[in-house]
């Protein structure tokens, strides 16, 4: 049986002046439909470099990754990203933001009516209907992130990327948006991949966890199963056995076995 | 759990729910025309150049009044020349005209001249911010032909086009097109990386990412100037807003 999302032996090095970073080394990873991986890692070892690569936007040194076999080289809406700083194009209002997507992805196969309706329905899926003539200035982090997720929801992904989507925002906020990300895994069943820094993010959201080594040339250190059944509730997760202990597994990898070397650099 | 997230349900029921009738997007309803507010406007941006001037002829009255003095001041001016100025619209031959037929004439050309550096200069900053390789090609010669001074243009052009109207378009046209094209490159080069990534993750051809994405530049280059922009500004708007602003106030 091939897997969903293949990524096989890749490497990928940097060149500037003649000057070769390896940032990846040898990082083999498979996915299957509808599972939620989330990779974590410490900074600059590479996570953002390895989404990039499965998005396409950059391309590997060596290796390949293939999603349903076919072989990913450029970027696509297929790949749907969530950036870390949310990359709402200012000048568009929430629902033109979506509606550039949409109606870029099914143009030709929605009618004017239905692409509305499409686009309604997912700043709906977020909770973000009621802010649909705003720009992105004028709401909160929180909701910005949203509506960047709704974008990308909005183009029917294959694997919905997400690169430390919550990163920059409150404690109390990241844990809404952790609830509503779970919701549309659970209702829509995406495949979805995500970077973050937070352990207890990790466990919560993730089906897997891939833990990375540090740079240069990081590849990945372990994947931890994580055995908790959906639906997760985080407020009866915070007792629970095999919570704690794939916390603490993930935990023990950081900060005892690849703790953040400066030296490294 | 924030105020505006515990809102967010509140004000999502409160709306009505959606039928299947489409609602069409229309834009914000223009306020209606407020009379005071014109005024107020008007007098805002009216009063203070009246007031300059009304001080730079006293000046220039005060200055040049004595008996020896170099230039007429205004009121010898005004003595000499009024029934110019009264009349601006007659017409009594081919080189014997009113000044407003001569302001009418120039406007012409300067609305010609910029029209064509504008749509121009927005084509080739466009392309210059987005290909390296045009830009490597085509940046040394722009900065030389940039230096050179209108006066230097005039005898070239007329020369060329053997006619005053095409030679005075064309000088208008080359010196304001730089100013485009500098500007409209630089804030090409300068759109976000993110933004860039959300085009190739749509797959954006050459047109879209130029009418959609593109506008960045407007907003950071609208901001600047302090003005809003309507809704999807089309790029070519910013480098017309922008272009006669002098680099001070660009800055700002
Ligand atoms: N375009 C590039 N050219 C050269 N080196 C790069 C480039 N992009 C990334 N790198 C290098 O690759 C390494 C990994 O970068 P990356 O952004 O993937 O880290 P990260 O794991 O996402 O870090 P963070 O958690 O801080 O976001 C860094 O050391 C960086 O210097
Ligand atoms: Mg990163």
């Amino acid at each position: 049986m091939s897997a969903y999302l293949k990524i096989d032996h890749i490497d990928k090095s940097f060149e500037r002046g003649g000057v070769v970073t390896d940032v990846l080394c040898d990082v083999t990873l498979t996915i299957d439909q509808g599972e939620f991986v989330s990779i974590i890692g410490h900074s600059g070892c590479g996570k953002s470099t390895l989404l990039n690569l499965i998005a396409g936007l950059t391309r590997v040194s060596a290796g390949a990754i293939l999603l349903e076999g076919r072989e990913v080289n450029d970027p696509g809406p297929e790949r749907a990203v969530v950036f870390q700083n949310h990359s709402l194009l200012p000048w568009l209002s929430v629902y033109d933001n979506v509606n550039l997507a949409v109606s870029k992805v099914f143009a030709g196969r929605k009618s004017r009516a239905e692409r509305h309706d499409w686009v309604m329905h997912n700043l709906d899926l977020v909770q973000m209907a009621h802010a649909r003539d705003k720009r992105p200035a004028e709401i909160s982090g929180g909701m910005k992130q949203r509506v960047g997720l709704a974008r990308a929801l909005s183009m029917e992904p294959k694997i919905l990327l997400l690169d430390e989507p919550f990163g920059a925002l409150d404690a109390l906020t990241r844990a809404h948006l952790q609830d509503a990300v779970m919701d549309i895994h659970a209702r829509l069943g995406n495949t979805m991949i995500m970077i973050t820094h937070d352990v207890d993010e990790a466990v919560l959201l993730s089906d897997r966890i891939v833990m990375m080594t540090n740079g240069p040339a990081a590849h990945i250190g372990e994947i931890l199963d994580v055995p908790i059944p959906r639906p997760r509730d985080r407020i009866a997760l915070a007792s629970d056995r095999s919570y704690l202990k794939c916390r603490q597994a993930v935990l023990k990898f950081l900060y005892e076995r690849h703790r953040f070397v400066e030296a490294a650099e | 759990m924030t105020a505006t997230a515990r809102k967010a349900p509140i004000e999502a029921a409160a709306q009505p729910a959606p039928s299947g009738k489409v609602v069409p997007l229309g834009r914000a309803p223009v306020s209606r025309i407020d009379l005071g507010r014109i005024a107020a406007n008007l007098a805002r941006n009216v009063i203070p150049p009246l007031v300059v001037l009304a001080v730079l002829l006293a000046i220039w009255q005060v200055s040049c009044s004595g008996a020896g003095a170099p230039l007429p001041p205004p009121t010898q001016i005004w003595a000499d020349s009024s029934d110019l100025i009264a009349q601006p619209f007659f017409n009594n031959g081919p080189q014997d005209i009113g000044l407003a037929w001569r302001v009418l004439i120039s406007l012409e050309r300067v609305s010609i001249g910029f029209g064509l550096a504008a749509v121009v200069g927005v084509a080739i900053g466009a392309l210059i911010g987005q290909s390296i390789w045009a830009m490597r090609g085509l940046d040394p010669i722009f900065q030389i032909l940039r230096t050179v001074p209108p006066l230097a243009w005039l005898p070239l052009s007329l020369a060329a086009f053997q006619d005053s109207n095409p030679s005075a378009i064309f000088v208008i046209f080359i010196t304001s097109i730089w100013p485009v094209i500098i500007n409209t490159a630089v804030g090409v080069r300068n759109i976000p990386e993110d933004y860039r990534n959300v085009a190739r993750v749509l797959r954006l051809n050459q047109l879209e990412f130029f009418l959609r994405i593109m506008p960045s530049w407007n907003s950071s280059c609208a901001s600047c100037c302090r003005r809003r922009r309507p809704t999807s500004s089309p790029a070519c708007a910013s480098a017309w807003d922008c272009r006669g602003w002098p680099s001070w106030r660009r800055k700002c």
